[in-house]
């Protein structure tokens, strides 16, 4: 099991240095000079040149990308082009602000998908299955801006005004102090995952109720709800495993979507600002941010998957 | 949407080992049967109607737009008149007839960018399937890389690079879904692969691109199809949602997205600008959703009994 382990890490950190590569790259494959290309044509030479400075645009490609990196690893991400301010600073405060909302989406949909996944598959080919099973396929096609619309336009603007349709926060303060404005951006969250980890929970449960060891658990005479949550749920949840991290991974891309629908102050709407802005520093740390906790929650979920599977637990030591 | 684990949606979808394949010379037109067989299915019916709705708008919408879509018609925001049946936008400009030329754009991108993204995959799964080495390796280690992008976030870096310009849209789009495509292209021709039939190709001396082209290709055409309709209905939530931010088409021109974008702060006063694009995506999302599950379980084999 070491072996897998250790395997799978060296994977991951292969994984990352690649994927820094790309990030790094996306600064050179600015057309022409890149301090003229942020700044626009009509800035002066001073400021170009100064710009240069900052981006170390007059060292190799090399030394640049080992500047860049090196700086990554030691949390120092530069300063924004844009308001020359530190990366770090820019983006603490809606760091947190985004964790809170993905938190609250996350403790809200997993539990949520593997129970609408265990209840369907106990019913299965029931009307309340195919009543689920059809509401999953619509809910799953849907964009996630078009379902936080939907949702503003039936709970903020026109039929109920219970939640407000845009986060008014104050620029220091943070989101969980006036929970009512995470309340349907979570929600939009919690809409676009749940289907697919409902999917999945319902397959592998349908699976494990067929199996011999179910059959046998019934027979023995133990309590439907035992069979069900000591025996079957536990081997069930594996694959679900898998998609959930997916899922969660999913949303650093999501939230981009998400709160820029509802003006959330978190760094999915930083990030819009810094493209907007062509802030090169600010784009490069938030997307290697969000391949970082790809492969970060990839990493976990395979071991995860090792630690409750047997077969993987015990081969190849 | 836009969720990468469809990887397990559609393997969750296809049956393992991929279908039974009898002789292999005679799956050339499996694909047509399959089509045949999801055109039988309600799902599919109600899905090809509810696209085919949206691109007879999208196409012959402009023919029939009552005004012009950068023409201002009256007061920001105006209720509907018998002028403007769904009143004004948030700069008087009619909300219809921008809506009839706003849909064109995100169907053609939508479209190239699956078939890029579905043509470059295939063809990434199909190398690595069948050539069992290092190659099959550093594909897969650089579909890792690009798969641990959001596919959103992917778009606006090239975006924020280069700037926001439609080709370019186009393609990232097609890179991202790359290699979601390839994994589960792969994965179904890996049991191809061992088949008897390509070893006696192989043995026969036969060209590698004609086994992979006349060997494997016809043998993944389920899986394919499936694919060609997922990544459709992500190509559009994406597309859609990149010009809802603003980096698609630019101001004035008429979009969706757009549209949806300079509405929205109006959404209260007046819903009609934010809700006559948003209802069409969803229309066209969950159609391409039906078509798709309609031609899984053709592909599968479920429901052929069913009508």
């Amino acid at each position: 099991m070491t072996k897998l382990v250790l395997r799978r890490l060296a994977l991951g950190v292969l994984t990352l240095f690649l994927i820094s590569l790309v990030v790094f790259a996306a600064v050179l494959a600015l057309p022409g000079d890149a301090a003229t290309a942020i700044l626009g044509k009509d800035a002066t030479p001073e400021r170009i040149a100064a710009l240069r400075d900052q981006l170390n645009l007059n060292d190799s490609v090399v030394s640049q990308y080992l500047s860049w990196i090196g700086g990554v690893l030691t949390g120092s991400f530069g300063e924004s082009t844009a308001t020359q301010e530190p990366v770090s600073e820019l983006l603490s405060d809606r760091v947190a602000n985004t964790a809170f909302l993905v938190f609250v989406a996350a403790v809200v949909a997993i539990p949520l998908s593997i129970g609408i996944g265990v209840w369907t598959a106990m019913r299965r080919d029931r009307p309340a299955d195919h009543v689920i099973s059809n509401g999953s396929l619509v809910l799953a096609a849907l964009p996630e801006f078009v379902i936080g619309i939907g949702l503003i336009l039936l709970f903020a603007t026109s039929v109920f005004h219970w939640f407000p349709a845009v986060s008014l926060l104050a620029p220091d303060q943070r989101a969980w102090t006036d929970p009512s404005v995470v309340v349907l951006p979570a929600a939009t969250l919690v809409l676009a995952v749940t289907p697919y980890i409902s999917r999945i929970m319902r397959g592998s449960m349908i699976e494990v109720l067929e199996s011999e060891y179910v059959t046998m658990a019934r027979l023995k005479g133990l309590p439907e709800r035992t069979v069900i949550w000591r025996h079957a749920v536990p081997n069930a949840i594996v694959p679900a495993i898998q998609v959930t991290a997916l899922q969660l991974a999913w949303m650093a891309g999501g939230v981009v979507v998400v709160e820029f629908v509802f003006s959330y102050p978190g760094i999915g709407s930083a990030f819009i600002d810094a493209v907007d802005n062509r802030d090169m520093p600010v784009v490069q740390t938030i997307t290697m941010l969000a391949a970082a906790i790809y492969v970060v929650l990839n990493l976990l979920a395979d071991l995860a998957t090792i630690a409750v599977t047997p077969r993987l637990r015990t081969e190849a030591r | 949407m836009t969720q990468p684990q469809t990887v397990e949606q559609a393997l969750d979808l296809v049956p393992e080992g991929g279908p039974e394949v009898a002789p292999p010379r005679l799956q050339r037109f499996q694909w047509l049967g399959i089509l045949r067989n999801a055109a039988r299915l309600t799902r599919t019916r109600i899905g090809l109607g509810m696209v085919g709705l949206i691109i007879v708008i999208a196409v012959f919408g402009p023919l029939v737009a009552p005004h012009s879509p950068t023409e201002f018609i009256a007061a920001p925001n105006h209720g509907p008149t018998s002028d403007a049946i769904f009143g004004a936008d948030a700069l008087g400009r009619d909300v219809f007839s921008r809506f009839l030329h706003g849909g064109l754009t995100v169907l053609w991108m939508s479209a190239a960018a699956t078939v890029l993204g579905v043509v470059l995959g295939t063809v990434i799964g199909l190398v690595a399937a069948y050539s069992r080495n290092w190659l099959d390796d550093v594909l897969m280690r650089g579909n890792d890389v690009v798969l641990a992008f959001p596919q959103i976030i992917f778009v606006l870096l090239a975006v924020s690079a280069i700037g926001p310009k439609l080709w370019l849209i186009v393609v990232t789009v097609g890179i991202t879904h790359a290699p979601r495509v390839a994994r589960v292209i792969r994965g179904a021709a890996q049991q191809i692969v061992e088949r008897d039939f390509i070893k006696a190709e192989e043995v026969a001396g036969e060209r590698r691109s004609r086994i992979i082209m006349e060997g494997l290709l016809p043998n993944v055409t389920s899986p394919l199809l499936v694919e060609l309709g997922l990544r459709m209905t992500f190509s559009i939530g994406l597309i859609a949602a990149i010009s809802f931010l603003g980096f698609g088409l630019q101001p004035p021109a008429a979009d969706w997205g757009l549209m949806i974008n300079e509405n929205r702060l109006s959404i209260a006063v007046m819903p009609w600008g934010v809700l006559l694009p948003v209802l069409a995506i969803a229309v066209l999302t969950v159609g391409t959703n039906l078509v798709t599950d309609g031609i899984a379980r053709a592909a599968i084999g479920l429901d052929r009994t069913n009508e």
